[in-house]
């Protein structure tokens, strides 16, 4: 007899959940994040089948294709991605749906999209690989690149950069983290909690590129961003469907309710942070970023908000599977519009 | 408006004595945003309502409130809807533009005009009606605020009076006007009266203009191109819109919007079977648009061509990643923001060609409100059938005018859903690629998100026919030689034209859209006036059909009448058409941002033959016509 296949909560082997091979450089950032999805979706039990992955256009909207395989994609046009995923879970709110975008595809030319996509709250896990350059087009500063930072070439960027996280905040994302590609457990912790989240998860993923924006004088350096990394909490997850209870001195850990019954439990590192008070976040992300430090973790979290299609009342099927006639009115109905226009 | 040319008619000087029954037009010049739509949609189904057919012009500016507007009432009894280029009984309520409306009049036409304004001095040939508004609104609307509102409705109950319109009917459609808003119905009853008195005790009837009843309107109703689109889109099962704010579209998903909310809400549940969202700008509307369609869902927008503009990388997407997509154009007055508020067919050839690369697109062109009802729900069959955007390209002069006619019929056929892969098509065909070709038709079979058939990478990069990314030079042009195939199989599904074949005509026309109405006006003209025979094509999708050759074969010369300056439907032509079928085509043009009239196109058309034309075809403009952005 064969030996049992590892397999996870519904059935699945990890295989199932790996995608294509990747065409990014030896050791970016990107593949590495590709890994933690693989990891989070098995780990998870998430049915491939209703998971959509969406992206625009650079190296991070590649991605898409190197994790999930049997999931349905769309690679859209250059930062407006949100709009495309926005239409999809319109048509069907049974999808889950995974973004991957790029510090350009969003601070640059997405930037329009991005902003209204946090105010709507749509059910979507929106990633940014973040490696503050534009790679591939050889090297030029993104709009998160830090001011001072220096190109391979010598040039300094003398722009501020744009906070996504603070933005997001700001503009009314309900699950909002910071990660680091080379910070596995925290990455894969993150990502396990944004699938438990009903609402926009925005997650900034300083993930550095390692042919245009790794060397000295770089902020986005995977040296810098090891040293400047000032992670906020320690993250447990504990899914749903997990029986654990995890022991924790009193006062030392929060723990986060998920909407489907998930636990976050977060750890307190140096002083007391709360992920649930919009303001305290803000102030944080201000302070880390003066003293140019990441803050990592979960910074923001609101785990009850009412997302998009709740707001907009739809059905409870996906209107893309609608029969006939729940989608075109009786004839009564005709004739009654065309006796008020006579 | 103020008339723009002004062709004089010879009969017209002399007509004064005879009675000119249902076949004449009514000028309303008022101020924007002073509440004088009721009164003349009133005027308008009261006409209706005698039996006589009708239709109903909006000339308005790009502004709220203070600028001059323009309503045009044509009655015809022979039922043209086109614009009449002159105007025969003019009311001044704009002091602004009383004055120039007036002195643009052809001599014979009649005047009720505000009494202070004293319009009666400027000219001897027209025949004045001075009424004094205020004097007559102040006992009917004791409440001085809404008097500005009420006292438009005195010129109906003038007109009524002047032009023998039954009052009773009148009445009729002004309750159909202001339904169960009981106070406002009673005040503009008693206005709407005060009119008639008025008209009764001072006035002995001097123009030869009259309604009489006919019976040419029983069961048709009253409706704009745009809301009757929207009852199209609801009928074809839409689930998702994506919409942003733009004249002269944003009729079409407000009433939309509107019609939704009452028929499509699960009586049990009170939710809804569908999502509107107003998004952040076109661009995102078309992007939402896409991913719906890619998801399964009949999804749509409408917009106008700055709309179109913002919309060419996406439609490109649509295009090449092949995901359906329902696109109304309500066509305005370009260059950039043009006339915002003003009726062209300007955006046809940037439309086919929408976005970069080898891009082209299926345009479906409506004339009527009954084909706007009915190619709505073409439209998301044909984009579902080929999988790619489809545009819909009405105008501001369908869009947001009222329109006469029959009552739409209840869809007789279930939706087509194209060609989506089954397990039963999975067994026929063996293996399936996303992009590949197996009935010979250029169209795939497609899957979509959580139907549990195999998966895809939908995207606008290079790609095989299994959806693979790819950059070999034969999977780019097997690819891009499928959607070529795709498009000649359009050809065979899309609205074939009408025609009408004339076998002593010499010359043919080719119209499309709105043009259709002064086309056919026109022809009678001709035909009546000067015995020139013309055949008719009327044009109702790109690509085009095999009938065009037919028709340009069987024809001398050919006239491509079109309210654009460019020729572009004639352009569109030449990229297939022999040289030899070339040299046969004309051109008629109308550009002016008003509707296109039939004494234009017959002037047009009698230069080129070769006639001796009276015309004066220069370009008045008043000078109150400068709008507001």
């Amino acid at each position: 007899m064969a030996t049992p296949l590892k397999v996870n909560r519904i059935g699945l082997e990890p295989q199932i959940y790996k995608g294509g091979k990747t065409t990014l450089c030896a050791g970016c950032g990107h593949n590495a994040i590709s890994e933690r999805i693989i990891d989070a979706f098995y780990e998870m039990g998430v049915d491939p089948r209703h998971v959509i992955k969406l992206s625009g256009i650079g190296c991070s909207s590649k991605s898409p294709a190197y994790f999930l395989g049997g999931s349905h994609g769309f690679n859209a046009v250059h930062g407006r991605m949100p709009s495309v995923g926005t239409g999809a879970m319109l048509a069907n709110k049974k999808l889950i749906a995974i973004g991957v975008s790029g510090d350009g595809d969003t601070g640059a030319i997405g930037i329009g999209q991005f902003v209204h996509l946090m105010r709507r709250n749509l059910p979507i896990i929106y990633i940014i690989e973040d490696n503050g350059c534009y790679g591939l087009t050889k090297g030029q500063f993104s709009p998160t690149a830090d001011l001072g930072s220096k190109l391979k070439t010598g040039v300094v960027n003398d722009l501020p950069p744009i906070d996504t996280c603070a933005l997001a905040i700001e503009l009314g994302a309900t699950f909002v983290a910071r990660s680091f590609s080379g910070d596995k457990k925290q990455l894969l912790s993150l990502l396990k909690a944004a699938l438990a989240h009903r609402g926009t998860v925005m997650l900034d993923v300083i993930s550095p590129c390692v042919t245009f924006n790794d060397h000295e004088g770089s902020t986005k350096s995977y040296a810098y961003v090891k040293d400047h990394d000032d992670p906020l909490e320690e993250v447990s997850f504990v899914p749903f469907f997990e029986d654990i209870t995890v022991d924790y001195e009193p006062g030392t850990t929060q723990q986060v309710t998920m909407h489907d019954g998930s636990k976050l439990y977060l750890k307190k590192l140096e002083e007391d942070y709360d992920p649930t008070d919009k303001i305290a976040a803000l102030k944080r992300l201000h302070e880390t970023a003066r003293r140019g430090e990441f803050a990592t973790g979960l910074i923001y979290i609101e785990p009850d908000r009412d997302d998009f299609l709740e707001l907009l009342n739809v059905v409870d099927e996906p209107l893309a599977s609608l029969p006939l006639d729940r989608v075109r009115p009786g004839r009564e109905a005709l004739d009654e519009i065309m006796e008020a226009l006579r | 408006m103020a008339p723009t040319d002004v062709a004089v008619r010879e009969q017209r000087t002399s007509a004064n004595k005879q009675r000119v029954v249902n076949d004449f037009s009514i000028q309303v010049a008022t101020v924007n945003g002073s509440g004088s739509q009721t009164a003349n949609l009133v005027l308008l189904r009261s006409i209706l309502l005698m039996g006589v057919p009708v239709s109903g012009k909006n000339m308005f500016p790009s502004n709220i409130a203070g600028l001059p507007t323009w309503y045009t009432i044509r009655a015809s009894k022979r039922g043209y809807v086109g614009r009449k280029k002159e105007v025969d009984f003019l009311v001044a309520m704009n002091p602004e533009t009383a004055k120039e409306d007036v002195l643009t009049l052809d001599a014979g036409a009649a005047v009720v005009y505000d009494e202070p304004l004293k319009l009666n001095t400027l000219r001897s040939d027209l025949t004045f009606y001075p009424v004094p508004f205020d004097k007559l609104v102040a006992p009917v609307c004791p409440d001085a605020k809404l008097r500005r509102l009420v006292r438009n409705m005195i010129y109906d109950g003038i007109l009524a009076k002047l032009l023998g319109i039954d009052m009773q009917l009148m009445e009729k459609a002004l309750n159909k006007q202001l339904g169960k808003k009981g106070k406002a119905v009673a005040m503009n009853q008693g206005a709407l009266k005060a009119g008639w008195d008025y008209a009764t005790a001072n006035f002995t009837k001097q123009d030869p203009y009259w309604i009489e009843a006919m019976n040419e309107t029983a069961g048709k109703i009253l409706i704009e191109g745009n809301t009757a689109a929207a009852i199209g889109c609801m009928m074809a099962g839409v689930t998702v819109v994506a919409w942003y704010p733009i004249t002269p579209s944003s009729s079409l998903c407000e009433s939309l919007i509107s019609y939704m909310k009452k028929y499509r809400v699960d009586k049990e549940t009170g939710k809804a079977t569908f999502a509107i969202v107003q998004a952040e700008d076109e661009i995102a509307s078309l992007g939402m648009v896409i991913g719906a369609s890619w998801a399964g869902a009949r999804a749509m927008t409408a917009t106008a061509g700055p709309g179109i503009s913002l919309m060419s990388e996406f439609a490109g997407l649509a295009y090449y990643a092949e995901s359906p997509a329902v696109i109304f154009d309500v066509q305005r007055v370009g260059p950039s923001t043009g006339l915002p508020t003003r009726t062209a067919q300007g955006d046809l050839l940037s439309t086919a060609f929408l976005s970069h690369g080898d891009t082209k697109h299926i345009m479906i062109i409506p004339s009527s409100v009954e084909e706007c009802y009915t190619m709505s729900q073409e439209a998301f069959d044909l984009a579902e059938q080929f999988q790619t955007p489809i545009f819909v390209m009405m105008d501001l002069d369908l869009g947001m005018n009222n329109w006469m006619s029959d009552g739409f019929k209840y869809p007789s056929k279930p939706i087509n859903r194209g060609k989506l892969l089954t397990d039963d098509v999975l067994k026929r065909i063996g293996e399936w690629g996303r992009y590949k070709d197996v009935d010979g038709d250029g169209i795939p079979y497609r899957t979509i998100p959580g139907d549990g058939m195999p998966a895809y990478f939908a995207r606008g990069s290079g790609h095989n026919a299994k959806g693979q990314y790819s950059e070999r030079p034969d999977d780019y042009v097997e690819n891009m030689d499928r959607l070529a195939r795709k498009f000649e199989t359009a050809r065979k599904f899309v609205p074939r034209p009408e025609i009408e074949r004339n076998p002593k005509a010499k010359i043919g026309f080719i119209g499309y859209g709105t043009s259709h109405y002064a086309t056919q006006e026109s022809r009678d003209q001709l035909r009546e006036e000067m015995n020139v025979e013309t055949s008719y094509f009327r044009l109702r999708a790109y690509p085009f059909t095999d009938d065009l050759v037919a028709f340009i074969d069987a024809h001398e010369r050919l006239y491509v009448i079109e309210q654009n300056r460019d020729a572009q439907l004639l352009q569109l032509m030449k990229l297939e058409l022999t040289p030899e079928r070339v040299a046969k085509l004309r051109s008629v043009l109308h550009y002016n941002g008003l509707p296109i009239d039939a004494r234009s196109i017959s002037d047009d058309v009698l230069a080129q033959e070769g006639f001796e034309v009276a015309k004066k075809t220069a370009v008045r403009v008043s000078a109150g016509s400068a709008g507001g952005e």
